[in-house]
């Protein structure tokens, strides 16, 4: 775990990308083969299972320490990570074991058929014996989540640098469902073998948010529109006579939307297509709200199929008759993906989602005013001669989404945020009025810069009027407008409504706490646009 | 509360002599604890402190009228036997002694137990009443040796000055910088001062502390002439126009706060070395064993927590509200 430990040292004490990725290309040549396969795993989200729960780590780390547990628990939320906060709180090790990265974590796969002494003994061992930086990187092993900072983007550049090949082909190597306890370096980066995994997807090509004028992206004949729906960004995989679902965020989906099956009734097998998973009714992609029954069920029962059918919504063909097609201009892709749909039955769960027709960036601006009436978040504009990149670049697809909803609203809460952001406040809850009462609707993390979560938090500490636990509540005296993409109904809401991805756009320095908006303004919000 | 000293809204004050230490409201006469902005502020009408922290007070408050002691003797004050013990927090920092009629208070201000090689090292005082600061009150806290951190230190410095970089590392002017520059080893480089901490060593060095050489990084300095250096400054400074004259370089921080990594990652730049001139959560609590004292009464930092657990531990502990600074983790002096 030394060689480990010190890539995590390195790429922890920069900042810089540079420095980053040359630690982890050297890394990857010269760290043992098994512990690379780990290092990618890991660095793209596919820990280990956790082998004991964080309770009984509180616990016995607070018992090695010789301190009380609410000593333990009030540091947790200082420090902002429990993995830290334990390996902070430990003695200085005793002895000095140099096993290596996947030695620990097979042992840990191990532990999970041991009984809880056997587990807390070797816990305690392993403590005991390693430095703290090692320390901290085996109780993030155990306590999974591994966020330091490496981005699987700046991963698949040190792994293109170090094995000489190209960004996007090793980007697409590390797709799909491989497993790195059977995986082997050769097989995962080395040989070459597309076909190797019929599962795999292809990286999604992401878009940049348009800031400028369309006008600036030249003829609008060169471009293609469609509406962006509010669903989850999915690929729908059919090949050697199965069919595989992922979700962009490369969780295989396959068994939680199970009417896509009826796809390889109607769709050859070597084809592979890209669209938004949406709930269907009426004729129409129903909103969020109906598609988010659905999401975190592994399994989905009768009613709910027949209440909230999910199709996919294809805008895109990456590969036909077994063949990538993704160099192939869009315009061209896109007619092979017309074809295809045309010849699929009405209630296909596959349906291609139209362009939109303009023949000036100004009829298309009047069009886009109207998306959250077609259910859809804005527009995309894509270049009708783009290939199908991979990840996010700039150039070919743009999104032009709606400008979001805002509301005034009052700050009655904060709680200190984790990692990062440990120390500072910036979990906030937000109120509105109703009469002489605030009342709470939402929270919001995100929006404001480090310099003013510093200001903020220096007023929430002088401004505390009770503590509840890690909440503070404060003065009811600052306004921020609150944006967000969407507001529904809510029964589990004590202000009755629920808002998608709400944070904060603005501090209103300028607004006294009397002027923010009240219940009625935001019933009127959810009367319009829920 | 009764006793030789009580708590004002002035300050911490003594009845039976009429004094305060360390007020952050003007008053008549005010016992100083060590040089920091939070414990000598302007406006009293008259000081005391120890010989060694005067100068840099002088230096800080302009024409101020500033008596000194020297550590151990002892000065009558009314009705109170005053004394002032080595804190070991920056050069002339003192715990404060105040006995009236045979109960002994200490009020220690900021302190730290481990021998940095500048300050006159931490002395524990009996005492029946101890107050304590608790900037670093929580068990997460645990230094490392100076030395370790000096061979950090130095192999950063040295790594930078290989790659063609200055090294800037950020520190507080008072104290911080001080010990931070005995602790370099000048072969690798020359090392810089902004003028903040500069203004600092030239009192030190009038009084007689030995300090490494130091060349101050003012308007005119042209860094070309100084390849391989590391450049000590204010937090502030960092990154400011002044810093990017110097054209490649890496930025630390070096500061108790940066055993967090949450907080170094959003402060750091580059590097954070763990070093503080408080104590950490042992040597707080060998500190207050070292007193004898029953009870105890934390000042800043985190309060709260820390009295909790001094109770716990059968203390009779409780918490002070002053406006020394310490609680805030952004706060550059810890």
């Amino acid at each position: 775990m030394k060689r480990f430990a010190a890539l995590f040292n390195a790429i922890d004490q920069s900042t810089k990308t540079t420095v980053k990725v040359a630690a982890l290309a050297e890394y990857f040549q010269e760290a043992p083969e098994e512990d690379r396969i780990w290092t990618i795993a890991i660095f793209s989200g596919r820990r280990p299972k956790r082998a004991v729960n964080t309770t009984r780590l509180r616990e016995w780390g607070a018992e090695v320490a010789g301190i009380p547990l609410w000593l333990f628990e009030e540091a947790y939320p200082i420090v902002g990570d429990l993995a830290e906060t334990i390996a902070l709180v430990l003695p200085p090790p005793d002895t000095e074991t140099d096993h290596g990265l996947t030695h620990w974590i097979n042992a840990l796969r191990d532990l999970s058929q041991v009984e809880e002494p056997g587990r807390k003994a070797f816990v305690l061992d392993a403590w005991a014996s390693l430095d703290p930086t090692q320390r901290f990187l085996f109780n993030k092993l155990l306590t999974g989540g591994f966020r330091i900072g490496v981005s699987q983007k700046l991963m698949t550049r040190a792994l293109a640098s170090a094995t000489d090949k190209d960004e996007a082909e090793m980007a697409h190597r590390l797709m799909g469902d491989w497993d790195p306890a059977t995986t082997t370096w050769a097989r995962l980066i080395l040989e070459d073998d597309p076909a190797a995994n019929a599962s795999r997807p292809y990286p999604f090509y992401l878009a940049y948010a348009l800031e400028d004028e369309p006008e600036n992206l030249g003829e609008p004949k060169d471009w293609q529109a469609e509406w962006k729906w509010d669903g989850i960004r999915g690929q729908l995989i059919l090949r050697d006579g199965k069919h595989f679902v992922w979700s962009r965020g490369e969780e295989l989906m396959t068994d939680r939307f199970p009417e896509l099956s009826r796809a390889r009734d109607f769709i050859p097998d070597g084809t592979v297509l890209d669209g938004e998973l949406l709930a269907w009714g009426d004729g129409a992609p129903q909103n969020f709200n109906a598609l988010q029954k659905r999401i975190g069920r592994k399994t989905v029962p009768k009613k709910l199929l027949s209440e909230a059918p999910v199709i996919l919504y294809a805008y895109d063909l990456l590969e036909w008759g077994g063949a990538d097609l993704r160099q192939t201009p869009l315009q061209d892709r896109r007619a092979t993906l017309e074809t295809l749909c045309a010849s699929l039955p009405d209630d296909a769960p596959v349906r291609l989602s139209p362009t939109v027709p303009f023949d000036s960036w100004d009829t298309l601006a009047q069009t886009r005013t109207a998306a959250r009436d077609a259910q859809a978040e804005g527009l995309m504009l894509k270049r009708s001669d783009s290939p199908y990149l991979t990840g996010r670049k700039k150039g070919d697809w743009w999104k032009w989404k709606l400008d979001p909803l805002t509301i005034d609203a009052v700050m009655i809460y904060a709680q200190s945020g984790h990692g990062r952001r440990a120390n500072l406040f910036t979990d906030f809850t937000f109120a509105v009025w109703n009469g002489n009462d605030l009342v709470p609707f939402t929270k919001a993390y995100s929006g404001l810069t480090d310099e003013e979560f510093r200001k903020i938090t220096a007023w929430v500490k002088k401004n505390t009027q009770q503590r509840f636990g890690p909440v503070r509540q404060v003065t009811p005296h600052h306004v921020f407008e609150i944006a967000f993409e969407g507001i529904q109904a809510s029964s589990r809401h004590k202000s009755g409504v629920a808002l998608r991805f709400p944070r904060m756009s603005r501090w209103r320095h300028d607004k006294p706490v009397q002027e923010a908006n009240s219940l009625d303004d935001l019933n009127e919000m959810l009367a319009i646009y829920g | 509360m009764s006793g030789a000293l009580t708590f004002t809204p002035a300050g911490i004050y003594c009845p039976a002599g009429d004094f305060y230490i360390d007020p952050w409201k003007p008053v008549s006469r005010a016992l100083i604890t060590h040089g920091h902005a939070d414990h000598a502020r302007w406006g009293m009408e008259s000081y005391l402190a120890t010989d060694i922290a005067a100068p840099v007070m002088r230096h800080r408050l302009g024409d101020v009228s500033i008596d000194t002691i020297g550590y151990g003797e002892r000065l009558q004050i009314g009705g109170a036997t005053v004394s002032f013990h080595p804190a070991g927090h920056v050069p002339g920092s003192a715990q404060i002694r105040v006995e009236v009629e045979g109960e002994v208070w200490v009020a220690s201000g900021d302190y730290k137990m481990v021998d940095d090689g500048l300050s006159t090292p931490f002395e524990p005082v009996k005492c029946h009443h101890f107050i304590t600061e608790s900037t670093f009150g929580l068990p997460v806290f645990r230094w490392q040796d100076q030395a370790v951190i000096a061979a950090q230190i130095n192999d950063w410095w040295a790594g930078c000055a290989a790659a063609g970089k200055t090294a800037f590392l950020g520190c507080y002017a008072l104290g911080k910088a001080q010990r931070l520059m005995s602790m370099l080893n000048p072969d690798i480089g020359p090392i810089l001062t902004h003028t903040a901490i500069e203004n600092t060593n030239a009192v030190m060095r009038t009084q007689g502390i030995a300090l490494p050489d130091t060349v101050q990084a003012g308007p005119d300095l042209n860094p070309k002439d100084h390849r391989g250096a590391i450049v000590l400054a204010p937090p502030s400074a960092l990154g400011s126009a002044w810093a990017r004259k110097f054209g490649a370089q890496e930025n630390a921080f070096a500061s108790g706060w940066m055993a967090l990594r949450g907080i170094r990652r959003r402060r750091a730049g580059d590097r954070g070395f763990v070093i503080s001139d408080h104590a950490d959560w042992s040597d707080l609590l060998s500190a207050i064993t070292g007193t004898g004292a029953e009870n105890i009464y934390v000042t800043h930092g985190y309060t709260e927590i820390f009295t909790r657990y001094l109770n716990d531990q059968g203390w009779n502990a409780q918490v002070l509200q002053t406006e020394f600074g310490g609680e805030d983790a952004e706060d550059e002096a810890a």
